[in-house]
C-alpha cells in the first residue's frame, strides 16, 4: 500500500511536470523535442512489454512503427479519409501485421527470435523503400494532415499536438499500469522467468505471448501514427535497423521491465543527445560503449538500480525488527524485484 | 545459357563471401552460444584496414589483407575479453544487447576514422579473364579459390591440430570439455580470433568488387544469420553449404525474378524455413 501512495505521488509529479512545461519554458524548440521524446516513449513501453515483461527481444518494433506511420500516412494522403478513423484504423493494421508476425514469430525462442524478428522488420523496411508506386519510395510521403479538430478543440498549434500526445502517453502508460499489475502481467513475468513452468501450471503460453505481442505492436503503430501526423513526411528511414536500436538503448538506460524505465531512458538519452548536437552520427561513439556497460553492471537500468539502492536502503534502515514482519517485508520486497 | 553460366559463377563468388562470413559466425555461435551482431561491424572493419594499409602505406594487397586478419583478430579477442566474457553466465537478452552496442560503437568509430563516404579499393587484379566462354575480372576467380583454401585451412585446423580439437570439443559439450582440462576461456579466445580473421579474409577479397562504407556489414550480417539459421546453428558444414545455396538464390533470383527485389529474397527464404521448421533446418547442436 506504501508503496502505491508512493507510485502515486510520482505519477502525479509527472502529469503535473508534463502539464505545466510549455507554461514554465515556453521555448518552441524544447516543445518539439519534448514532444517527439513523448511519441518515443509510447514505441519504448510497447516494446518494453514485450522484451521486459515476457522476455522475447523483439526487433521488428522499428518496422511496426513505420506500418502505422506509413498507415496513418496513406489513409489520410492518398484516400483522403477522415484523421481519426485513419488513426484508428492504423493502429488496427499495424495489430494485425503483429498478429500475423506474432503466429509465426512466437514458435521460435530466443536467438531464433531475435534473428527472425530482425528480418521481419527489414523486409518491412525494404518493402517500403521499394514498393515505389503506394510509399514513394527513397522520396518519402509528404503532406500529412495535422489531427483535425474534435468538436471546437483543434490542434494547429504545437502546444495543443503536445498536449494530445501527452495525453496519448499518459493512456499508454495507464494501459501498461493495469496490465502489469494484474493476473495478465503475472502471467507475461512468468513465461519471462520460465515459460516451461509457466506451462506446467497451466498458462496457455502461446495465447499469451500472442497477447502481448499484438499489444506492444499496437503501442508501436501508434507510435509511429503519432509521429506520422507530428513531423508530417516520412521516409523509409524510419522502419530502418537504427530505430530499432534507439529504441532499445531507450529501454535499456532507463530500465528494461520497469514501469518507469521507459520515461527515464527516453528524457535523458534525448536531452543528452540534444546537448551532444555537436557529435551528431558519432554519438553512437557514446552510446554504443554505455549500452554495453549497462548490460553488464546494471542490467535493469536507472530505474532498476534506484530500486534495489531503495530496497537495500529500506532493509539497512530496519534496526531489531520483529521477526515474523520482517518475514512479510522481505517476501514483499522480493515480490517488488521480481514485478519491477 | 550464356547467362545462366554467368550467374552460376557470380552465385559461386558471392556464397563464398557470404559463407566465409557465416563461417565466422557459427564458429562463436557453436562454442557460446551467442548470436554476435557485431560480427557485421568486424567484416566492416576487415575491409577498412586492408584499404587504408593499401592507401597509406602503399603495402601489397596480400600483405595489407594479413595484417587486417591479424588486427580484426585481435579485435575479436578483445570483444571476448571485455564484454562476452564477463557476460557469460547472464540471461541470453543481455549478450544479444551487447553486441548490438558494440556493432554501434564499431560502426560510429569507423565513421569518425574514415568518413561516410563510399570508397572503391583497387587491387593488381582487374584484368579481365575469358573462363569457358563466360567473362570475369582475375579479383572474382581469386575471391573463389581464395575462400576455397581459406576453407580447407579451417577444416584441417578444425581437425588436425590440439587447437582445432579443442574448439570442437567445447562446441560438442562445454562442462565435458572443462572436465577433460581444458581451458574454456583460452578456446573462447582463440575462437573470437579466428572468427574476426575470417570477416577480415571475407571483408577484404570482396571489397575490390563491392563498395567500402560504414554501413557494408549490414546487409551481409543479416544474410550470414539466415546461413547459419539455414545451415543449423554452430554448424561448420553447415554455413559453406548455406553460404553457397544464398549465393546461387541471389544471383539467379535477380536475374529471373526481379533485381530490386533481391534482397528479400534471402529474408523470405528464413521467414519460410522457421515458419515450418521454428529451430532451422538442421537443429543440431555442435559440429
Amino acid at each position: 500500500m506504501v508503496s502505491l501512495l508512493k507510485n502515486r505521488g510520482w505519477i502525479i509529479g509527472f502529469i503535473a511536470a508534463g502539464v505545466l512545461f510549455p507554461f514554465v519554458l515556453p521555448n518552441a524548440y524544447f516543445l518539439h523535442i519534448l514532444t517527439l521524446a513523448f511519441i518515443w516513449m509510447i514505441a519504448v513501453y510497447g516494446l518494453n512489454l514485450l522484451a521486459g515483461y515476457t522476455g522475447y527481444l523483439s526487433l521488428a518494433h522499428a518496422g511496426f512503427f513505420a506500418v502505422g506511420a506509413y498507415g496513418l500516412g496513406l489513409l489520410t494522403v492518398k484516400t483522403g479519409m477522415n484523421y481519426w478513423l485513419a488513426l484508428i484504423l492504423a493502429c488496427l493494421i499495424t495489430s494485425a501485421v503483429g498478429l500475423v508476425v506474432g503466429l509465426v514469430a512466437l514458435r521460435t525462442r530466443e536467438h531464433f527470435f531475435a534473428i527472425y524478428t530482425l528480418c521481419v522488420g527489414y523486409i518491412i523496411y525494404l518493402i517500403i523503400d521499394k514498393w515505389d508506386s503506394l510509399t514513394g519510395g527513397v522520396r518519402g510521403l509528404i503532406g500529412i494532415p495535422e489531427p483535425s479538430n474534435i468538436g471546437p478543440i483543434s490542434f494547429q498549434t504545437p502546444i495543443s499536438q503536445y498536449y494530445l500526445i501527452f495525453a496519448f502517453l499518459l493512456f499508454t502508460i495507464l494501459v501498461m499500469y493495469r496490465i502489469v499489475h494484474s493476473l495478465t502481467g503475472r502471467t507475461f513475468i512468468a513465461i519471462r522467468n520460465s515459460e516451461d513452468l509457466a506451462r506446467t501450471l497451466g498458462i496457455s503460453t502461446m495465447k499469451n505471448k500472442l497477447m502481448v505481442f499484438v499489444l506492444s505492436a499496437f503501442f508501436a503503430g501508434l507510435a509511429g501514427a503519432l509521429y506520422a501526423s507530428f513531423i508530417r513526411f516520412i521516409g523509409p528511414d524510419i522502419g530502418y535497423i537504427t530505430i530499432i536500436f534507439d529504441l532499445l538503448t531507450y529501454l535499456l538506460v532507463g530500465g528494461i521491465g520497469t514501469l518507469a524505465g521507459p520515461i527515464v531512458g527516453t528524457f535523458l538519452i534525448v536531452a543528452l543527445s540534444q546537448s551532444l548536437q555537436f557529435l551528431q552520427d558519432y554519438r553512437m561513439l557514446i552510446f554504443g560503449p554505455l549500452l554495453t556497460l549497462l548490460i553488464i553492471f546494471y542490467p535493469r537500468g536507472i530505474a532498476g538500480a534506484y530500486h534495489d539502492w531503495r530496497l537495500k536502503r529500506k532493509s539497512a534502515q530496519r534496526t531489531r525488527p520483529q521477526k515474523e514482519q520482517e518475514y512479510f517485508e522481505t517476501e514483499e520486497s522480493e515480490k517488488q524485484v521480481k514485478e519491477g | 545459357m550464356d547467362i545462366f553460366i554467368q550467374q552460376v559463377f557470380n552465385g559461386l563468388t558471392i556464397g563464398s563471401v557470404y559463407s566465409l562470413v557465416a563461417l565466422g559466425l557459427t564458429l562463436v555461435y557453436g562454442i557460446l552460444h551467442i548470436p554476435n551482431f557485431a560480427h557485421g561491424a568486424l567484416y566492416m572493419l576487415g575491409a577498412y584496414i586492408t584499404l587504408t594499409m593499401m592507401l597509406l602505406w602503399g603495402i601489397h594487397y596480400w600483405i595489407a589483407m594479413a595484417v587486417s586478419v591479424l588486427v580484426v583478430g585481435l579485435l575479436g579477442v578483445l570483444m571476448d575479453r571485455l564484454v562476452f566474457h564477463p557476460l557469460r553466465n547472464a540471461p541470453p537478452i543481455h549478450d544479444k544487447i551487447a553486441a548490438i552496442g558494440i556493432l554501434l560503437f564499431l560502426e560510429a568509430f569507423a565513421q569518425l576514422i574514415w568518413g561516410a563516404d563510399y570508397r572503391t579499393m583497387e587491387t593488381p587484379y582487374g584484368q579481365v579473364v575469358n573462363l569457358f566462354g563466360m567473362t570475369a575480372t582475375t579479383q572474382r576467380v581469386l575471391i573463389n579459390i581464395g575462400a576455397v583454401v581459406v576453407m580447407i585451412l579451417l577444416y584441417l585446423f578444425l581437425k588436425k591440430t590440439y587447437a582445432g580439437s579443442t574448439i570442437i570439443a567445447m562446441a560438442q559439450n562445454r562442462e565435458g570439455a572443462s572436465l577433460v582440462g581444458i581451458n574454456t576461456s583460452r578456446v573462447a579466445m582463440l575462437t573470437f580470433m579466428l572468427s574476426g580473421g575470417l570477416a577480415a579474409v571475407a571483408a577484404s577479397l570482396s571489397a575490390p568488387i563491392n563498395l567500402v562504407f560504414p554501413g557494408m556489414g549490414h546487409l551481409v550480417i543479416l544474410k550470414a544469420f539466415v546461413i547459419i539459421i539455414l545451415g543449423g546453428m554452430g554448424s561448420v558444414p553447415g554455413a559453406i553449404l548455406g553460404g553457397y545455396i544464398l549465393g546461387f538464390t541471389e544471383s539467379l533470383g535477380a536475374t529471373y525474378i526481379s533485381n530490386d527485389y533481391k534482397d528479400i529474397i534471402a529474408f523470405l527464404m528464413l521467414v519460410i524455413i522457421l515458419s515450418i521448421k521454428p529451430k532451422g533446418l538442421f537443429s543440431r547442436e555442435g559440429f
